[in-house]
């Protein structure tokens, strides 16, 4: 039943919205619930359904809406399994299978709240319940735009789609509206990419539209390797409808007859939904030859990545999918001049393409309603770390750090101290609490030295070692650098060994400095966007965190108690009683002593493995993690 | 049997690396899919394999070897029949997923630079981040994710693995 | 882009306005005013990289650019010595020490090594980053080159090199980041893979990470051995460069100096490689002129002067063995002359003679060691020195060069003509045998001897040349990329020639793979080693080859006349397919009794397009059906040197050629079965 006239996709949307709006439970089965077993909450309220001996309205039971309807990631990934009623918007966390029952018997035939279940909060003696979804904290600040069906319909359901007005952009654009018009509104909306660095998305269009030549692509950047960002996995999962009519919306723009999305092999079940969404879409005819009964044609393909970070930067990504070694080149030529297979191609990233059907829908005015006067729209950020709320989150840009953390996030787990928020994955920087009141915009976070990045925003405590989380970050753009020039394949080599000296307790001042040269030489002098951010954590931490870094470099001291090599285990000759169970446990045979005289550890031969300390039965072991730096250097 | 098995699986194997290259059109500008359709038939990248595909492609094998060795997806040593893939992104970093290694590795007993057991039951390896920064620390096996794993939740699920590749063989 | 509205497209550099005349890039823009940006990997005539990041420049209002790949733009405000630029090039070089093996005193390249000259141009004076922590096992393979990847920087410049000129793609990159090599599949040696060994790598190579396999000790060892008659013979195109490496300018011939130095090394004789080259135009134009006239093989013919082509050929163009001259390079004539006839000449005996040749190229040491260049087990060309070598061991005789007197050639052999010298540059094979068959097929006399139409840099040269009433086409082409494509176009028949000369190396062997590292202006280098030979021509009294004296000698005493018996046999060769893989097998099902029969199919290029696939299928099939599955291995090998019969099978020891599906059952019965059936 493919639609050839807009008026035709038109009609069939109404009819859909005619449909009786019955209860329906949306079970969330993005990536978080379902590790946390959500399948088999689903599964339990299928069984349930098909049972059919509850009282529960036989018109929420109708057959082309599956309900209880499984849905991509709802954000709150923290309280998962997640379960959500409609029409109320109730919301339901921590379902086990065996609550299905009750839901059901309850919430959809009675219509009653099921307390347990929803969104609590202690304040002292008063308890606080939230049962609907918008009034949780954690949504209460979020704009959906980029996430506006995640979570809120069947991701393999192209009516769900289009019951939400989907690929009324697409029509409206192919039949109404010239290129140009679509490339202005976008460049009116400000719409920015949300890959990296932020490039004005109506701009890069323009580049690739102006270009002369046979053959133009959309390539979708799906393969979202920021170790601590989920959120292109999410869309993806959650909506790819909305990512392949971004893309075809860019592929009418740029006057490309061919789109790409290259996900990640790593991310299966988003594989499979793109296929099978392309395959619906093709179907209904949204994608395919002569769209809307206009002159545009246009298919997509999807390629899936085989596990390379580097393939985030547009000519790395370029040669992979011509199949080769994902090396970046030189800029320029830019990808808008000559691109895949040599001919002009855009390349945008998931998030940034889900938002370009809302804003042709709604209009530039409406996407500029939201956000700051430079950033506008939203940002969707996975918030992970020590952090209570962990999940998915879409805020309006300009929200501050300290809104994002501490009421979206719902603050540090444990009630610890906060220590400092990563943002931008390791191409980004760490801020600390002065920086809690900066707002999240893409300026204001480049000034302070972090970048907004694909948005993973990790959250640390006290109990964060910031030297260690560097050397982490350092070892990933080591491990992910494609070895193609040598500020990145050699400088961040270097960079590494001089953390892990720093982390081992073997570094001196001079190779600090020498770190923050090569620091600065590796952003000033690598090829690609890989090597030109990987010292920005080094940097910022060295920034703002010099301290900590002195402490581990002169003091041989880690202040959070994180660096093995700063730790000392020591025998308390008052309690030891000389039973020699550590000695004999010691691996490496450091611990010695006499009958009735207390066990000494040799500390130069101690590889600090902690048995010691494990097995002994009067707690004479203890841990010591501060060494007097006088002492150190004395020895 | 076991033996008849083994020659089955070598003739259906060098099959389908054939019924790959012809759906791909033995176009290099797919190669990339072709390996992984050859790993996910052999398991690993066999050099004389990838020298096959290199004449099929009409591409020079260094070319085939360049890209093999790449990306962190493919292998050019025989894997366990089960990967298990502890992620190590930023959010399950800060939640101890070296830890989670440690415990993973001891259960199965590898040692040193061993990422594979003698077996050929399971391989271990670590991965940038698979998404579940929710779940961190979390680990997948094969496909399927667990999270917020402990030493406890870890013994438990590899000794379920154990039990059930044990009971499969009998 | 509109450019055209600016009067003047000028850019600045360094304080410096300067016009811009369409330059490709910043760096050729400051070549031009003389304003030396450093660089690894840039090369005009390799595609742009962009990894050493040695020549980054600073662009005002744009941070720093690589001046290779940044286009030129008018109002260009350029910096190549910022602070910023100095301090990030210094680091880099750093980086790159850091990592390579720094043995620089004893270093193949000590001296004459880019990544040293940069280092000490740069200033730096230490290397902070400590010294590289794993030594790996150089490649010492093969007879021409040797790799050692402990000093390689990962320029990719071989990369390129072998992909791009040669289009062969020996060598790729492997693993990433820091792991990252650039080196053969699976790390194989040289040997093992289809190097040709043209050396045009090495020629590249900024360090020592891929050098000349040197003889020199080796040399040194004969030349002194009083027992010993050691008998040079000097190519053509190493006259014009060695003179390079004394601070002589490129070009200039150094013949008569090369000699003198030869002579007081203690060389017995130092005999000219023309004279052979004059010998190699009689004979391969004689087989020429049969196959013109039907009497001989296929046309078109290709010359085999180049062993890197040959040994190209006979791995990938089975159908086209029969069409290379059967005439040996003139070093292997040489070679024959001297173990066959300086013996009689000088009445030594064979086993005291040693032939010594001194050539541009690195594979005429592959081609030297091939055994049919044996007789009695005894090469006919002992040693093989690059100029490269025969430079140092000048240097190591403590001889001064530039102040030699020249001496000629000794005779009878030392005097080769105009024609045979060309042979150092593209073209003069071509342009030697057209002064040959003028004269031999009209019975004229040749007066213009010069034949501009195969002259000139451009690597496909195409002429029409009549000669006796006959059109000749002929076409000149160098670089093996070209050679593939200009041989895809002869067999699609979109190009038709009768005589083509093939050189692997750009400009022919004045950029052979053993010359002087032709740095820093490699295209002005080229251009005056090739117009030193074209002077040379002009300056020989004799210009063609039939006018040598040496060759009335060497036919009248020995040879009879070219093509006759005796020239066959010690002039001539034969080629074979060679495969270019070394043995691997694809198992594809094994036999489980001991009693069996091993089947391989070829599935090396040649046999995989012919279909050789289905013939796996359909042995599968057969073997199923005659219940002998569990006594017959089946499995895909890589080659059996026999493509241009193939497909290919091999059964047991056996090899059948020909196998196709409508012959495959009888072929199984009769030859699988029956062996089946007797043990």
């Amino acid at each position: 039943m493919p639609f050839t006239t807009k008026a035709a996709l038109e009609s069939h949307i109404e009819q859909l919205k005619k449909r009786p709006q019955g209860s329906r439970i949306f079970v969330c089965c993005g990536l978080g619930c379902l590790a946390k077993n959500s399948r088999k909450v689903y599964e339990r309220f299928v069984e349930l359904v098909k049972e059919g001996h509850f009282q529960v309205q036989v018109d929420t039971l109708e057959e082309e809406r599956s309900n209880p309807a499984p849905t991509g990631c709802m954000g709150l990934c923290e309280a998962g399994p997640l379960v959500m009623i409609e029409p109320q918007g109730i919301l339901y966390l921590r379902v086990k299978p065996e609550d299905a029952e009750k839901i059901m018997e309850r919430t959809l035939g009675k219509g009653e709240v099921i307390e347990d279940l929803v969104y609590t909060e202690n304040r002292g003696e008063e308890v606080q319940r939230w049962p609907l979804m918008k009034d949780v904290p954690f949504y209460r600040k979020q704009e959906k735009i980029v996430l506006r069906n995640c979570g809120c319909i069947d991701p393999e359901s192209l009516d769900e789609y289009l019951e939400q007005d989907g690929y009324l952009a697409l029509a409206q654009a192919v039949t109404g509206m010239t290129p140009d018009e679509v490339i202005g509104m976008i460049t009116k909306s400000g719409l920015r990419g949300r890959g990296g660095g932020g490039f004005p998305t109506g701009r890069k269009w323009q580049f690739a539209r102006v270009v002369k030549s046979d053959r133009k692509y959309v390539i979708c950047n799906a393969d979202e390797g920021d170790p601590g960002a989920f959120m292109d996995r999410s869309v993806a999962e959650g909506d790819p409808h909305s990512v392949l009519e971004g893309i075809a919306l860019a592929g009418y723009a740029i006057g490309a007859r061919e789109g790409y999305i290259y996900v990640r092999a790593e991310y299966p079940l988003a594989v499979r939904r793109l296929k099978k969404a392309i395959q619906d879409a093709q179907d209904a005819g949204f994608l395919g030859t002569h769209i809307m009964g206009s002159g545009f044609s246009f298919d997509v393909k999807v390629k899936e990545g085989a596990g390379a970070f580097v393939c985030g930067e547009e000519t790395a990504l370029i040669a992979s999918i011509e199949g080769k070694r994902g090396m970046p080149n030189p800029r320029p030529p830019f990808p808008a001049h000559r691109g895949l297979f040599g001919k002009p191609t855009i390349i945008n990233n998931v998030e940034t393409l889900a938002n370009v059907p809302a804003i042709i829908h709604r209009g530039a005015e409406w996407f500029r309603g939201f956000g700051t006067l430079n950033s506008p729209g939203t940002k969707t950020f996975a918030l992970s770390g020590r952090i209570e709320n962990t999940g998915l989150a879409e805020v309006p840009m300009g929200i501050t750090l300290r809104e994002l953390v501490f009421e979206v996030g719902g603050g540090i787990q444990g009630g610890k101290q906060f220590k400092a928020v990563q943002i931008g994955g390791p191409s980004g920087g760490c801020l600390t609490e002065q920086h809690l009141d900066l707002t999240v915009d893409y300026d204001s976070l480049c000034s302070a030295g972090a970048i907004m990045g694909s948005g993973g925003l990790v959250v640390l405590d006290v109990d964060t070692c910031i030297v260690e989380l560097a050397r982490f970050f350092m070892s990933f753009t080591q491990d992910e650098s494609c070895g193609k020039c040598v500020p990145c394949r050699e400088g961040t080599k270097h960079m590494l060994k001089i953390l892990q000296n720093i982390v081992d307790g073997r570094s001196k001042l001079d190779e600090m400095a020498l770190l923050e040269e090569a620091a600065q030489v590796v952003k000033d002098a690598s090829l690609c966007g890989l090597g030109k951010t990987a010292p920005n954590p080094v940097l910022t931490t060295l920034q703002y965190f010099k301290d900590e870094y002195i402490a581990h470099v002169l003091d041989k001291v880690c202040p959070a108690h994180v660096c093995v090599s700063m730790k000392e285990y020591l025998i308390d000759p008052e309690k030891c009683k000389a039973c020699g169970k550590c000695a004999r446990v010691c691996p490496v045979d450091c611990i010695a002593g006499r009958p009735k005289v207390p066990y000494v550890i040799d500390q130069e031969k101690c590889i600090k493995c902690g048995s010691c300390f494990e097995v002994c039965p009067f707690d004479a072991v203890m841990v010591d993690w501060r060494k007097r730096s006088d002492e150190q250097q004395s020895a | 049997m076991a033996v008849a098995n083994e020659e089955t699986v070598l003739s259906r194997r060098f099959e389908k690396v054939n019924t790959v290259l012809e759906k791909y059109g033995r176009n290099p500008l797919n190669l990339i899919q072709v390996l992984q359709e050859v790993q996910a038939e052999y398991r690993y990248l066999p050099e004389e394999i990838l020298t096959y595909v290199a004449t099929a492609l009409g591409i020079s094998p260094s070319f085939v070897y360049g890209v093999a060795t790449f990306y962190a997806q493919f292998s050019l040593e025989p894997k366990g029949k089960h990967i298990i893939r502890v992620c190590d992104g930023t959010a399950c970093h800060v939640r101890g997923s070296m830890k989670v290694l440690e415990v993973v590795r001891e259960q199965l007993g590898l040692r040193g630079e061993d990422i594979t057991t003698p077996d050929l039951l399971f391989t271990v390896e670590t991965v940038a981040c698979i998404g579940a920064c929710a779940l961190a620390p979390a680990l997948m096996v094969d496909e399927e994710v667990y999270g917020q794993m402990d030493q406890e939740k870890i013994e438990n699920l590899i000794e379920e693995m154990i039990e059930k590749e044990k009971g499969g063989d009998q | 882009m509109n450019n055209r509205v600016h009067e003047k497209k000028a850019l600045t550099i360094d304080g410096q306005e300067v016009a811009l005349q369409n330059e490709k890039n910043i760096l050729e823009v400051a070549k031009r005013v003389k304003v030396d940006i450093p660089t690894f990997c840039y090369h005009s005539e390799l595609s742009v990289y962009g990894a050493c990041r040695m020549c980054l420049v600073e662009v005002e209002g744009r941070g720093l650019m690589p001046a290779c790949s940044t286009p030129p733009e008018a109002g260009m405000v350029i910096r190549t010595n910022s602070p910023r630029i100095l301090r990030a090039r210094k680091m880099n070089l750093e980086l790159y020490l850091a990592n390579h093996n720094r043995d620089c005193t004893t270093c193949e390249r000590n001296l004459n090594c880019r990544l040293q000259e940069m280092s000490s141009r740069m200033g730096v004076d230490e290397v902070r980053f400590g010294e590289r922590e794993h030594m790996v096992p150089q490649d010492r393979s093969n007879y021409s080159l040797v790799r050692d990847p402990n000093k390689c920087i990962l320029c990719g410049d071989c990369v390129r090199t072998c992909q791009e000129i040669e289009g062969i793609g020996i060598y790729d990159f492997s693993r990433r980041g820091s792991r990252a090599l650039a080196e053969p599949a699976f790390g194989k040696d040289l040997s093992e893979v289809e190097c040709v060994f043209c050396g045009q790598c090495s020629l590249r190579c900024p360090t020592a990470a891929i050098v000349v396999r040197s003889e020199v000790e080796e040399a040194w060892e004969k030349v002194l051995d009083p027992e010993k008659f050691v008998v040079a013979q000097i190519a053509p195109a190493v006259r014009v460069a060695v003179g390079e490496a004394f601070n002589l300018p490129p070009g200039e011939i150094t013949t008569g100096k090369i000699v003198a130095a030869l002579k007081k090394i203690g060389f017995d004789r130092v005999y000219d490689t023309s004279v052979s080259a004059d010998l190699t135009t009689l004979e391969e134009s004689e087989e020429f002129f049969r196959r013109l006239t039907g009497k001989g093989g296929p046309l078109p013919h290709f010359t085999s002067c180049c062993p890197s082509w040959v040994l190209y050929a006979e791995r990938n163009y089975p159908f086209y063995l029969k069409n290379l001259s059967s005439a040996r390079s003139p070093q292997q004539m040489f070679g024959s002359v001297i173990k066959n006839f300086v013996t009689q000449l000088e009445d030594v005996p064979p086993e005291k003679i040693v032939s010594i040749s001194i050539m541009p190229c690195t594979s005429k040491k592959f081609e030297a060691r091939r055994p049919e260049f044996y007789q009695d087990e005894r090469a006919d060309v002992d040693i093989v020195m690059t100029a490269q070598e025969i430079i140092k061991m000048i240097k190591q005789a403590n001889v001064d060069f530039r102040e030699l007197d020249p001496i000629p050639f000794d005779v009878p052999l030392g005097l080769g003509t105009g024609a045979g010298v060309l042979y150092g540059v593209t073209g003069g094979v071509t342009e030697a045998v057209l002064r040959y068959a003028h004269e031999k097929l009209t019975g004229e006399k040749l007066t213009e001897v010069e034949f501009s139409a195969v002259r000139g840099e451009k690597y496909l040269r195409e002429a029409e040349v009549e000669i006796a009433g006959r059109k000749v086409r002929v076409a000149v082409v160098f670089g093996l990329a070209n050679v593939q494509q200009l041989i895809k176009e002869i067999r699609e028949g979109k190009r038709t020639y009768d005589f083509v000369e093939v050189m692997n190396c750009p400009q022919g062997c004045i950029g052979g793979g053993g010359m002087p590292l032709a740095y820093p202006d490699r295209e002005e280098i080229m251009k005056r080693r090739a117009h030193g030979l074209y002077s040379a021509d002009r300056l020989s009294s004799l210009r063609k080859a039939q006018d040598n004296p040496a060759m009335k000698l060497l036919y009248e005493k020995w040879l009879q006349e070219p093509n006759s018996d005796i020239a066959e046999r010690f002039l001539h060769t034969g080629y074979r397919s060679r495969k270019r893989i070394t043995d691997e097998v694809i198992r594809i099902q094994e036999a489980k009794e001991s009693q069996k029969v091993d089947i391989a199919v070829c599935v090396g290029t040649s046999c995989y397009l012919k279909g050789s696939y289905s013939i796996l299928q359909g042995l599968l099939e057969l073997a199923r059906e005659h219940g002998v599955e569990d006594r017959v291995s089946i499995g895909a090998t890589f080659c059996l040197e026999r493509c241009a019969e193939g497909p290919n099978i091999r059964i047991n020891e056996d090899i059948v050629t020909g196998v196709e599906e409508h012959n495959l059952r009888e072929i199984f019965e009769k030859a699988v079965m029956s062996k089946l059936a007797s043990v």
